[in-house]
């Protein structure tokens, strides 16, 4: 039953999305959010809208599986669109009691929706067409830079690395201690709320000592494998720049430019 | 990276065709707060293991063999005397990384030493540490792969293996090191049958073909008998050494050690006590039966003169 979750959830292909360099995937993501902050006219959000179906289109990842990535999110979208619909102030369509609805608070709520929208199907669309490993490498070097500050990036893309290699296992390790516990008695399925998180207890105290042990010992299998930090590392699977990649980047700022333009001339 | 250094090359000496060499080695475990003392573990062990010798190390729960192993490979350093490998001390931290390098390690619980979620790519974590160049560990991925017979898997997530498959996915990831020396902490404790016999045979493969090292931790007596010499231990000090077959014929002393025999020496052991006169050096199962059946020839033979 816990087999079911997914985390980060990447769908295998061989794509253009798929064969693209991470670090352009990453790369695009972030022009993406800045543009999608910058759009405000109909004008740039259509060609928003354009670029990222393009990019689904590109893509195996199909448009139901994306929907269905914003449902968790669903009220959050619904929550700051009513909040925009009520305190925009403008030209008043409708008004009762306290409430008061106006054109601009319609127009900013439906924008707003839009945003956020988008804004979870774009950085999606990366998880789907990227695996959690050369996501992880993607980031590391691109934030290589960062350790002239003293920022331990490599540190923190290992830990990334080894929680995502552990997810499978500890959930595993859940699913039979809550079997353990069943066995004895345990009921997880009925009480109110606190009841049921109290009853969480007995599995999550074996399963931390468990994970303080697995850790342990894995520290000590890494030692015995030379593991000295990042100094010195090599890598089995280089990352190596293809023309795509670079096409890809010159189209993203392309779009970033030109929201940016519609912008400064009020379109 | 420094080499290995080849018979008659000058800096050779002959300490380095020993595996490891521990010379009155004395160690304790710190003690965890004022009020404990520190858990003496050996004193004054000596032990000489030779290159390319297959060796089986038994004893009974809490005997010192875990600890003893973690002494070949620096993750434990003497308290007292000294552990030479390849004649490279171990205390000696400037030849830390190629000491481990040499002597590679495999662990009971597989799951806890893959460090990650693809196959090839935690093959490859000893060589990326030791900064060896893409091409060339590319070739020894896929070499320490086929070695084990895990060549196929290559891509696949560990956690969608056996048991038997992740420790040898564990072990390629040790011989993609190009270790001479491999320690096993009771590689089969966790495992099944089947997969318990993959990584035996896997292991006496390594031995055999490549000439490495083996050093094998175990609580099975079938595995110790497969070894070249068994080590027996009992309280941190060496209780028996010698051929499987001489420590195993001292049955008396095994199980004062808190240990059993192979199921074919307990049987011509039990026999002997009933007054036939059977040697106890017949191991395997084979050698066994022709032992028992000669006997029953010759018993026959003299019952037929009378």
């Amino acid at each position: 039953m816990l087999k079911d979750i997914t985390l980060g959830q990447f769908f295998p292909g061989d794509t253009l999305l798929h064969r693209l360099d991470p670090r352009t995937k990453l790369i695009l993501v972030v022009v993406y959010i800045a543009a999608l902050f910058i759009a405000k006219s109909y004008i740039s959000y259509a060609v928003m809208v354009a670029f990222l179906i393009l990019s689904i289109s590109l893509s195996n990842v199909k448009i139901g599986t994306l929907l269905k990535s914003i449902k968790p999110l669903a009220i959050i979208i619904i929550i700051t669109a009513l909040l925009n619909i009520f305190y925009t102030p403008g030209r008043t369509i409708v008004k009762f009691w306290i409430f008061n609805i106006t054109w601009e608070g319609l127009r900013s709520a439906a924008f707003m929706a839009a945003r956020i929208i988008m804004l979870i199907m774009g950085t999606f669309l990366l998880t789907y067409t990227t695996s959690p490993i050369a996501l992880t490498d993607g980031i590391e070097i691109l934030l290589n830079p960062l350790k002239k500050i003293k920022v331990p990036v490599h540190e923190l893309a290992m830990m990334m690395a080894i929680a995502l290699r552990f997810i499978p296992t500890l959930i595993e390790e859940t699913d039979k201690i809550m079997s353990a516990q069943k066995a004895r008695g345990a009921d997880f399925e009925t009480g109110n709320i606190f009841a049921r998180a109290k009853a969480l207890v007995p599995i999550l105290v074996p399963l931390f000592i468990s994970s303080f042990r697995r850790a342990d010992e894995l520290a000590v299998a890494m030692e015995c494998r030379c593991y000295h930090g990042g100094e010195g590392r090599t890598r089995l699977k280089q990352l190596h720049y293809q023309k795509r990649d670079y096409f890809a980047i010159a189209f993203g700022c392309l779009v970033l430019a030109a929201v940016i333009v519609l912008r400064v001339f009020g379109l | 990276m420094e080499q290995p250094l080849m018979p008659g090359q000058k800096g050779y000496s002959i300490f380095m065709e020993k595996a490891v060499i521990a010379e009155k080695l004395t160690f304790a475990y710190p003690a965890q707060d004022e009020r404990k003392v520190s858990v003496p573990v050996f004193s004054d062990l000596n032990l000489e293991v030779e290159q390319g010798s297959f060796v089986a190390v038994l004893g009974r729960n809490g005997c010192g063999k875990s600890t003893l192993a973690k002494q070949f490979n620096a993750i434990l350093l003497p308290s007292g005397g000294s552990v030479r490998v390849y004649g490279m001390d171990t205390s000696n931290e400037d030849l830390l990384l190629e000491v481990r390098r040499r002597v590679g390690m495999v662990f009971q619980n597989p799951d806890n030493q893959i460090v990650s979620n693809v196959v090839e790519e935690d093959v490859a974590f000893a060589p990326e540490n030791l900064g060896v160049p893409p091409e060339e560990i590319r070739t020894r991925v896929d070499e320490a792969l086929k070695t084990v017979g895990m060549y196929d898997k290559r891509e696949s997530a560990p956690h969608l293996l056996s048991g038997g498959q992740k420790q040898r996915i564990a072990i390629a990831g040790v011989i993609a090191m190009e270790p001479s020396c491999i320690v096993l902490d009771e590689p089969t404790a966790m495992l099944d049958p089947q997969g318990r016999t993959d990584v035996l045979e896997t292991v006496r493969r390594l031995n055999r073909e490549r000439g490495v090292t083996v050093i094998l931790i175990t609580h099975h007596m079938r595995e110790a008998a497969l070894a070249d010499r068994v080590i027996v231990m009992e309280k941190g000090a060496i209780r028996a050494d010698g051929k499987p077959e001489d420590v195993f014929s001292q049955v008396e002393m095994m199980h004062e050690a808190g240990l059993s025999v192979p199921d074919t020496t307990e049987l011509l052991y039990e026999l002997r006590k009933l007054g036939y006169d059977l040697p106890l050096t017949a191991l395997s199962s084979e050698a066994c039966a022709e032992v028992l059946y000669e006997f029953l020839c010759g018993a026959g033979k003299e019952r037929a003169e009378v």
